[in-house]
């Protein structure tokens, strides 16, 4: 058997950040973009591209990074960025890539590291561009980082309800009346587990969060640097599509890691590695309960006592019964547990 | 599978060598000598013929490119859509349905003038799933900015291709190209092909540059940021414009072409068989001039003077030069293989084209329009007869009735 059937295609190292004092000052998102007051998503474009450097192309597919932030005759992007479709982050950053290693492998272009990372949002990436982003995660011979940035609706569209929406929040397209309560019933998808469960020549998958904006871009730097197809989840909270005062965007960000809903992880070469507040609930620090982030957003403002505790009841159940909490939601037979065990 | 035949022991690097190849074997072969940079794969009959032709072009080391299967036509064209704006030569294609699953990556690529090349095997729409050729497919992105033409033989093909890459390249024009080929009758039927040399193929074609359109770090542009009432009309009308200009560069090329490899029409845009000094010239698209050139012959031998205008180009469309070879017989037949539900008359595209291109002419001959061999079903000479019959009758007459005549259908 061959000692390591890893494929690896890096081709830069990308130092992280230690710490805060160090991130470098330059700023390749600026002015001239038009996103809402607290928006946590616009923050999320500039860490990353702080991160990623000038030499870096930036794919952004339909949603609010797109329409907020790129109005013809303005831009915010110092390096160079271009729309891409709705569906079509995962196909942009294999294209991006697969172009330019061709060139540079031919000689028709300078050989050098270029970043390629293509954004989504959770409507794009997690609904309709999902088959795209899966194939982009096993070519592995083009390196790239998807970010899906998670507001958790298609928020440019008026705030309707996607695949990443929590269960029961008001949208447009779920809105609590007399007859019906809740009309959104299904539980979000677990994205970032299944993209790494689901490719593992994919060498690393992260979830991230911009109230933990340090490690955010090192996570970023981490995937640049690993190379290959790589994935990043960033959950953004949004005071336009959640309802709360726009002061309080990073402190939501803290709350959903510390209730445990959004757990702050990276899958490097099939390893699971918990980060900050997440990890010290996987070593025992108690979760803070879920009503005390969901009551402080209007989505979620008609729960009942019911609504509460259901969602707390699911939250619980990814901590204590996933086989491993958080991030991968099978769970052995006892009969396989016990004969593990045994050996 | 290629035939190599006994002319094609050409040792010399500046000899053509003659191959037995089908029409995607030789969009294959122009590829490879067009140095091509990335191209993507997904399985749809008839045109995927031509991705396994450029598989095993990649897997014997006779091209050097990013070979990508995708998952689907849609990430299939949007991959190669941002490989162009980087700069690399793309190829793409696909038939039928698979091409209107693309629909969306289909009209983005005009306005962002991504000069990408494809093929279209023309194929029925579903449903029922059929396998056989019609011309809708590729006639959806008639009104969008992609240029069009349709090929009729194994070298036209191949031939059209090197043209394609130059025409669409040229930063006049930088627009989509897609290059029609009857599904069965040409993307699967061999025929002897002469096939350049590289060294030919490298004067004629130029590397693909993007210039200020490039998009890396070195030029740090933003592309495609929103724009609404301020400024859409402005970009439709760029690309009007440069489809406008397209015309310009297409006769350059063929002209360049026959300079450079000593073949290929004197007239782009559309062939005449027997038309100077026809009473009627029939109208079509594709491999359907087979049929049409032999009922020609036995017409002819029989005293009929009946022509033939097989179109080549439909987008940019011919219309003035169209309208010269049209206007001067005394009827005028057009065989759609395809149709348009609700139209004027309920024809076919390619008749209500003609109708109004002749519109403006002081001279418009009688007009009758057919809708024939749909679904590939085979246009027989008697089909033929009988149209001609029709288009003498409407001569006669000095006009023709406004109706749409199926050919060959179970009534």
């Amino acid at each position: 058997m061959a000692e390591t059937t890893t494929f690896t295609n890096a081709t830069q190292i990308l130092e992280p950040f230690r710490g805060v004092k160090r991130v470098t000052i330059e700023e390749y998102f600026t002015s001239g973009h038009r996103t809402c007051q607290g928006c946590e998503s616009a923050l999320v474009m500039k860490l990353m591209v702080k991160a990623s450097g000038p030499r870096t192309i930036v794919l952004g597919s339909t949603g609010c990074m797109y329409v907020a932030n790129t109005t013809y005759y303005t831009t915010p992007w110092v390096v160079p960025w271009m729309h891409t479709q709705l569906g079509s982050s995962g196909s942009a950053a294999l294209g991006t890539a697969a172009g330019l290693k061709a060139l540079m492998r031919k000689g028709k272009m300078k050989s050098e590291s270029i970043n390629v990372i293509a954004f989504c949002g959770d409507g794009g990436g997690a609904d309709m561009g999902l088959g795209a982003i899966s194939a982009t995660l096993t070519h592995k011979e083009y390196n790239s980082l998807i970010l899906l940035y998670d507001n958790e609706s298609y928020a440019n569209t008026d705030i309707q309800l996607s695949g990443m929406t929590p269960f029961g929040a008001n949208t447009t397209f779920s809105p609590p009346g007399k007859a019906i309560r809740n009309i959104h019933t299904r539980w979000k998808k677990n994205m970032a587990g299944l993209m790494a469960a689901g490719h593992p020549e994919c060498r690393y998958v992260a979830t991230v969060c911009a109230s933990y904006a340090v490690e955010m871009m090192n996570k970023v730097r981490r995937a640049l640097t690993i190379g290959g197809p790589t994935f990043i989840h960033s959950l953004d909270p949004c005071p336009k599509g959640w309802d709360y005062d726009p002061m309080l965007s990073h402190e939501l960000g803290e709350l959903a890691i510390e209730t445990g809903i959004f757990p702050l992880y990276e899958v490097e070469d099939g390893q699971v590695k918990y980060y900050g507040k997440t990890k010290a609930i996987v070593e025992g620090r108690a979760r803070k309960p879920v009503r005390e982030y969901l009551l402080k957003q209007g989505r979620f403002a008609h729960f009942t006592e019911e609504d509460l505790a259901y969602f707390q009841a699911k939250v619980d159940e990814q901590w204590e019964k996933w086989e491993i909490p958080a991030v991968v939601p099978f769970r052995r037979l006892d009969a396989t547990r016990a004969a593990l065990s045994a050996k | 599978m290629a035939v190599v035949t006994p002319a094609a022991h050409a040792a010399s690097s500046e000899e053509d060598k003659e191959l037995l190849i089908s029409g995607s074997e030789a969009v294959a072969e122009a590829l490879a000598l067009a140095d091509l940079d990335v191209v993507t794969a997904y399985p749809i009959r008839p045109y995927d013929t031509v991705m396994q032709a450029i598989a095993k072009k990649i897997s014997g080391g006779q091209l050097v490119a990013e070979y990508i299967v995708a998952e689907g036509e849609h990430s299939q064209f949007e991959i190669v859509k941002h490989a162009s704006t980087v700069g690399a030569r793309v190829f793409c294609g696909s038939s039928g349905v698979g091409w209107m699953y693309a629909m969306e990556c289909l009209v983005v690529t005009p306005p962002l003038r991504v000069p990408m090349v494809c093929l279209v095997g023309n194929r029925a729409l579903d449903d029922p799933g059929a396998f056989g050729v019609e011309h809708n497919d590729a006639l959806v992105v008639r009104d969008v900015g992609w240029m069009l033409c349709w090929v009729d033989t194994s070298q036209e093909a191949l031939d059209t291709t090197l043209i394609a890459y130059r025409v669409a390249e040229d930063r006049r024009v930088f627009l989509p190209l897609a290059i029609s080929a009857d599904g069965a009758f040409l993307t699967h039927s061999q025929a002897l092909t002469m096939v350049p040399p590289k060294a030919k193929v490298d004067r004629y074609l130029p590397r693909y540059d993007r210039g200020d359109l490039l998009l890396h770090p070195d030029n740090p542009i933003t592309v495609a940021p929103q724009a609404n009432e301020d400024w859409v009309i402005e970009i439709r009308r760029q690309n009007n414009e440069a489809m406008a200009r397209a015309v310009t560069v297409i006769e350059e090329a063929y002209a360049d072409f026959r300079r450079v490899f000593g073949r290929g029409p004197e007239n782009p845009w559309f062939e005449e068989y027997m038309a100077d000094d026809a009473d009627v010239i029939l109208v079509g698209m594709g491999t359907i001039s087979l049929s049409l050139k032999v009922a020609i012959r036995e017409m002819r031998a029989k005293g009929k003077k009946v022509g033939l205008v097989r179109l080549r180009w439909f987008r940019p469309f011919p219309t003035e030069k169209l309208v010269a070879a049209l206007s001067r017989a005394n009827a005028i037949g057009i065989i759609d293989r395809d149709y348009s539900f609700g139209s004027p008359f309920g024809s076919g595209v390619v008749a209500n084209e003609i109708r109004a291109a002749l519109y403006n002419s002081e001279r418009r001959p009688p007009l009758v329009s057919f809708i024939c061999g749909l679904g590939g079903r085979e246009v027989t000479l008697e089909d033929v007869y009988k149209a001609t019959d029709m288009c003498y009758a409407a001569a006669a007459a000095g006009k023709s009735d406004s109706k749409t005549h199926w050919l060959g259908v179970r009534e």
